[in-house]
Formats: C-alpha cells, sequence, structure tokens
C-alpha cells in the first residue's frame, strides 16, 4: 500500500461518513455543513486522481457558492423541524433496503470489471494522452477547442439561472421607493426644469400695469 | 484482498461514487418531508455522477470526462440557485416547505 491509496482511503472513509450525517442528522444547518465537509472531502479525492482543477474548482464553486447559498436559504426559513422529521423511522427499513441492494448491485458490477483494471500510476493512456503538460493547461485545451460552443452555452445557462431565481424573489412593497430605469433613461431636460424669465431688478410699479406681469 | 492494495485505481472511484450515490438516495427516502434536504441529496447524487466522471477520464486519458464534469457543476449550480428561489417563493407564500402540504396539483 502507497500513500496514495492509504489516502484515498482515508478521504473515502470521511467523505462516506459525512455524506450519511447530511442525510441524518436532525438539524438542516447541520446537514449543509456536513455537505460542505461531503464536498472538500471529495475534492481531496479528485486531486489525488490528478484531476486539480476540478478538485479546487468543487470548493470554490460548492463550497464557496453553493453551500453558502444552502446556509442562507436554511437560516432564513423558519423551519419546524420536528414536525420535519415524521415518517423518518417508517420509512428507515425500506430506504435502508433499498439504499444496501443498490450498494450491493454496485459493488458487484465493480468489482468484477475492477480486477482487471490497470492502477492510475502505470496508466498507459493518461500518460500518452496528457504527457508532463499540466491538468489546468490539459482541460483548457479541450475545453476551448472541441467544447467552445458547449461553454458558451453554459454561460448562458447560468446568466439565465441568475436571472431568473432573481425574478422568482422578487417582491414589489406597498410603499416602497424605487427606481424606474425606464423613465430615467427617457427624460428630457424639459421635464426637469422650466425657464422663468424674470426681470434683474423690478420697476417701479406703474399704477395701470398688471401685477403678475413677471411669473407666466 | 489483492485487487485492493495493488495501488489507486478506477474501481476505487467507481466504488466511492457507488457509495456515496447510494446515501443520496437512502437520503431521499428518508427525509421525504424536507425539500431542503431533499436539494442537498440531489447534489450528492451529482457528486457521485462527477467522482465516476473523473475516474473514467483519469483511465483512459480523455479530457472529455472533466470537461463533462466542468458543465455539471454548472448546471448543478443553476439548479441550486434556481431551486433555493422557488423554495424561498413557496415558503413566503405558503408558510412552509413540507412536501405533504405541497399537493395543489392533486386532484
Amino acid at each position: 500500500m502507497d500513500y496514495t491509496l492509504l489516502a484515498f482511503y482515508a478521504f473515502a472513509v470521511a467523505a462516506v461518513l459525512s455524506a450519511g450525517a447530511v442525510v441524518g442528522v436532525r438539524n438542516p444547518v447541520q446537514a449543509a455543513l456536513f455537505l460542505v465537509l461531503t464536498f472538500f472531502t471529495v475534492a481531496c479525492t479528485w486531486i489525488l486522481a490528478g484531476a486539480e482543477f476540478l478538485g479546487l474548482a468543487l470548493v470554490v464553486v460548492y463550497v464557496g457558492a453553493v453551500m453558502v447559498l444552502f446556509l442562507f436559504v436554511v437560516m432564513m426559513l423558519d423551519i419546524d423541524v420536528a414536525r420535519m422529521r415524521e415518517g423518518y423511522v417508517r420509512y428507515l427499513p425500506v430506504g435502508l433496503l433499498v439504499a444496501v441492494a443498490m450498494l450491493a448491485e454496485m459493488l458487484a458490477l465493480i468489482g468484477v470489471r475492477a480486477r482487471s483494471a490497470v492502477p492510475f500510476a502505470d496508466n498507459a493512456a493518461h500518460a500518452a494522452a496528457a504527457g508532463d503538460v499540466p491538468n489546468t493547461t490539459w482541460l483548457a485545451r479541450a475545453l476551448f477547442t472541441d467544447f467552445l460552443l458547449p461553454f458558451e452555452v453554459a454561460a448562458v445557462i447560468l446568466t439565465v439561472a441568475v436571472v431568473a431565481a432573481v425574478m422568482l424573489t422578487l417582491r414589489r412593497r406597498v410603499g416602497a421607493k424605487h427606481q424606474n430605469p425606464l423613465e430615467q433613461g427617457r427624460v428630457r431636460a424639459s421635464d426637469r426644469f422650466r425657464m422663468v424669465k424674470m426681470e434683474a431688478t423690478r420697476k417701479p410699479a406703474a399704477p395701470d400695469a398688471p401685477a403678475d406681469e413677471v411669473a407666466p | 484482498m489483492t485487487a485492493l492494495a495493488t495501488g489507486l485505481a478506477l474501481g476505487h472511484f467507481l466504488a466511492l461514487g457507488a457509495a456515496l450515490f447510494c446515501i443520496a438516495v437512502a437520503g431521499i427516502f428518508l427525509n421525504r418531508k424536507n425539500v431542503i434536504v431533499l436539494l442537498m441529496c440531489i447534489e450528492l447524487m451529482l457528486l457521485a455522477v462527477n467522482i465516476n466522471f473523473i475516474g473514467f477520464s483519469r483511465q483512459l486519458g480523455d479530457p472529455a470526462g472533466q470537461v463533462f464534469v466542468f458543465f455539471i457543476l454548472t448546471v448543478a449550480a443553476a439548479e441550486a440557485a434556481i431551486g433555493l428561489a422557488i423554495l424561498v417563493t413557496l415558503f413566503r407564500n405558503r408558510r412552509t416547505i413540507d412536501v405533504a402540504d405541497i399537493d395543489s396539483l392533486k386532484g
């Protein structure tokens, strides 16, 4: 057993335990924090596999952005935790049965194929493809040549998602003061102020002149 | 035990992905009432799929697997943003996020 394999086993055990805690803990805030731990540990295993860029992207995007969003929402909503746990014990046997059966089937399949697998360390295909190029360069060459159009589409999807999220949660309160950008852009100078012609000095009023000569 | 101890291989990553996926499935069964934990379980499932992609990409020496992980991360982030926005709107209107209470479409 080399150090890489030992590290992978440690990370895998930590990831599985924290994922189980996500499912099992009572408080949604604690579940979100355990999910952060799961993502971080899985990012460590990805770095072990040589996918450094995606490991760091997982930490930045998920731990830094998505999970913070989750935590914000969990803390903003006033959830009755006790009521949420109803049915937990009732569905525990069938849930465990399905999950354990699926896991056994998958592991059986993986075990059949994995006996003939070449370890990553002496894998010729990866060495031939990647060479001594850094992982980020290797990934970027594929991303910005063969996958350029999907990359742009992903950017559009993110933009649409942000706009949709804002529009879903936007609420017009009565009495709040808002700016209307349409009206602000359409304004003309004549709407804002009005030139009034006034005399610099008031002439002594003639007895027969009208009084409202100055103001139009 | 020889297969487990010869070195880090594809099977290790597939097994980790399978374990995380099954935990997420069990979580969906167990936390049927709490929409937030359901969203977290969906994120766990996507993570398990990503682990498989990374393992196969390393095994086959193909960058397409890692590029797909990149896209899955993008779509998952968009899904989380919209899902949480729907959740906030739902809680604002109904004062609850219990799945059992959200049955307006039931005939």
